[in-house]
């Protein structure tokens, strides 16, 4: 019986001995990919990186040769810590980007999905010169003619989306849009509706000219057995010239792609129930009635 | 008013907060009569639920009296007595109308937090971390009771509050656990955890059928509770070897079902296995401890269910999924979906089948909460189940 544990607990430990050689090599073959993974700046971390991967290695090697792995078990998971601990001041940087920080903090503690999120840094990168672009899709509880008519009128959009403070018609199918930016200013501009299937699709369009050249379109697709509606938004923003485009994304207040997440949610909240779920203005026991930290970054 | 808040590990206080107020059509304000402090507070009280804030409300069990409701709620008035289901769910979503209701996709304004820890988004839950929503908990004089058109139910007959108040959770936890196993004639269920959930869902398994119930803890009265209460079979781990004691209990096949009610904070008398999980816990390598969650895939018999109440919050290491796999096992789980429950329990109650009120062994005002978390916490005191009363 004791046995039997101890033989099992040699098999465990050779498992983990394996995620260490694997995270090790990919430390020191690829820093500065591994870096960004986990959301950290680029130019001061390949050698931490490479070091890390180093101890990953030794530790690895070490329970794959040892007879008494116990030792360079210790070794892992203290390596572990000397990550998560990284990590954690990667988190409170303000130049990182805290979802790889959370998915790299998910992984190391636990989850080896280093690829998965590779890949998908792999396609965000880029992005600092060129266009922004997203997509998004949500099932709502409701028909194509209810969500078409709700969104055909632009100027109701500041009630889902946070970070308009209006949209005004201005006759001719244009709208002005004034949007909110960073330190209590606000960026404005006209858009003009460019195509208008009803019931089906809604795109929109910046005049040429404008503060934020952005374009935008709406589908609503009916979904099977009476589940309501698929509803695809996708979103365009240029950066004006002179502008990069890491400062049109400072003008939302987390990812854009996030960003259009969350307005679809209370798109749907307001379409299904009637109104959207808040708590702020709840009791607490503290001066705020929501907490900040969290709210701020997934509440925008 | 007062109101129990979470300021850290082991440190809740008594404040005074501000009142409640109806922010949108569906809320209901709830003067509270009653209210009880679960195994799940415990998970926060010890620091495993990440993003508590310093003067979060705690509470998710309590029940009392309207005293305020929105334009939009037309089915509760002022002065109806009501027990508030722990899961806040819209009532109208795709999940709420399959009566998944713990699913609820609309009323968690902090879903994209739980979707990075976890994919998709659960309902918002009262009082437990802004994972789950930072709603206000009711562990206070008076709580927002969001969609108060679906989760509240009336209570209008004259029963104490104590027999009804377990409707907002432990009671439907219980007995969704139970239902979960699938129970046939002649089965055998293995409840592991004789906490106030064990409990529940050891009388639940006889409820629906089961033909023994063998319940494992490590605590003499948690054990003596089961037995008595419900006829329960009982194993102490400390005392002896489950696997060995299930096998030979059950004929060498394993239970039909088992019952992990323990959760992510799972305890281990000795070994090399307690060691690993203690590290790697404490140093957040892994969020979960999953010592009884282990033991019950090992025991269930091929083709068996684990049904897991238990509160697990994010990763865990050395799941045997080739046991799950090659002994073709089903895992059922979840947040109840106490909404779907309470109706049919209720009417239990009324008949007289139950009377929930068993489980508790404490009753204190609600001012010494940080008491009672510390009791219940440390199970001194034989603690079993503690109901605060808040002082108007
Ligand atoms: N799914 C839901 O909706 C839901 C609702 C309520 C509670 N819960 C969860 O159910 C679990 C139990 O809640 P509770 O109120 O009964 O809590 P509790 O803390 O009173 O009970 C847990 C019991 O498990 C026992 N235990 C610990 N390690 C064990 C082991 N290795 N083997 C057997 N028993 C062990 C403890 O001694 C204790 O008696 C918690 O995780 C709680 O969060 C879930
Ligand atoms: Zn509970
Ligand atoms: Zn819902």
């Amino acid at each position: 019986m004791a046995n039997n544990q101890n033989n099992l607990g040699q098999r465990l430990a050779l498992g983990l001995a394996w995620f260490s050689i694997g995270l090790g090599l990919a430390q020191i073959l690829a820093p500065r990919r591994m870096a960004q993974t986990v959301g950290m700046k680029k130019s001061k971390s390949n050698t931490l990186m490479r070091m890390l991967g180093a101890r990953e290695i030794t530790s690895g090697i070490g329970i794959l040769t040892q007879r008494k792995t116990s030792k360079w078990l210790l070794a892992r998971v203290a390596g572990d810590a000397m990550d998560l601990a990284i990590l954690g001041s990667a988190f409170s940087s303000k130049r990182s980007d805290r979802n790889r920080v959370i998915a790299a903090t998910a992984a190391v503690a636990g989850v080896s999905a280093l690829d998965l999120y590779c890949s998908r840094q792999l396609s965000r990168n880029g992005s600092d010169t060129k266009k922004i672009q997203v997509r998004k899709s949500i099932t709502i509880g409701r028909s194509p003619e209810d969500l078409y008519e709700f969104w055909r009128h632009f100027d109701r959009l500041p009630v889902i989306m946070n970070h308009l403070v209006s949209v005004e018609p201005i006759g001719h199918d244009r709208w002005h849009w004034v949007a909110k930016a960073p330190a209590g200013k606000t960026v404005e501009w006209d858009a003009e509706l460019i195509e208008d299937d009803p019931n089906e699709l809604i795109a929109w369009r910046s005049l040429k000219g404008s503060q934020v050249d952005n374009a935008g379109v709406i589908q609503f697709e009916r979904a099977p057995a009476g589940r309501g509606t698929i509803v695809h938004v996708e979103l365009e923003y240029s950066p004006p010239a002179g502008m990069i485009g890491a400062k049109i994304a400072k003008l939302f207040h987390v990812a854009p792609e996030q960003q259009i997440g969350i307005d679809l949610r209370r798109f749907k909240q307001l379409m299904e129930t009637g109104e959207i779920a808040r708590t702020e203005g709840q009791s607490a026991g503290r001066a705020t009635s929501t907490s900040k930290k969290y709210d701020d970054y997934v509440r925008a | 008013m007062k109101a129990a808040c979470w300021f850290g590990k082991f440190d809740v206080r008594v404040e005074t907060v501000p009142d409640p107020e109806i922010l949108n059509p569906r809320d209901a304000i709830v003067k509270i009569s009653s209210t009880a402090v679960c195994g799940s507070d415990l998970h926060l009280y010890d620091g495993f639920i990440p993003t508590m804030e310093k003067g979060d409300i705690l509470g998710h069990e309590f029940m009392g009296e309207i005293v305020e409701v929105g334009s939009g709620v037309k089915t509760l008035r002022v002065g109806d007595r009501v027990v508030v289901p722990f899961p806040i769910s819209c009532g109208n979503c795709f999940f709420c109308k399959k009566g998944l209701f713990s699913c609820c996709e609309n009323s968690n304004p902090n879903a994209t937090l739980a979707e990075k820890m976890w994919g998709h988004s659960p309902c918002g839950i009262f009082g437990y971390s802004h994972l789950l929503g930072g709603y206000a908990g009711g562990q206070a004089e008076y709580a927002r009771v969001p969609f108060a058109d679906v989760g509240p139910i009336k209570i209008e007959s004259n029963l104490d509050d104590e027999q009804v108040l377990f409707l907002s959770d432990i009671f439907p936890t219980g007995y969704m656990a139970a239902e979960n196993c699938n129970i046939q004639p002649g089965d055998t269920v293995a409840v592991w955890g004789c906490g106030p959930v064990g409990q529940f869902a050891i009388k639940s398994c006889f409820m629906l059928g089961a033909e023994r119930v063998i319940a494992i803890d490590r605590f003499p009265e948690r054990l003596q509770m089961a037995r008595q209460e419900s006829g329960a079979e009982t194993l102490n781990y400390e005392e002896s070897d489950i696997s060995e004691a299930l096998a030979e209990l059950t004929g060498g096949r394993g239970p039909d079902a088992c019952i992990d009610a323990v959760g992510m904070e799972a305890h281990h008398g000795h070994g090399i296995v307690h060691a690993y999980d203690r590290v790697k816990q404490t140093m957040m390598l892994e969020t979960d401890r999953p010592i009884a969650l282990r033991e019950a895939l090992m025991a269930c018999r091929n083709g068996g269910t684990v049904s897991v109440p238990g509160v697990y919050g994010g990763l865990a290491d050395k799941i045997p999924i080739g046991s799950i796999m090659n002994k073709g096992l089903t895992i059922r789980s979840g947040q109840t979906h106490v909404q779907r429950y309470m109706r049919p329990l209720l009417e239990r109650i009324e008949r007289g089948d139950i009377d929930p009120s068993y489980v508790i062994t404490h009753r204190m005002p609600l001012e010494e909460a940080s008491k009672a978390y510390e009791m219940f916490a440390k199970k001194q005191d034989e603690c079993i189940k503690v109901v605060l009363k808040p002082e108007h």
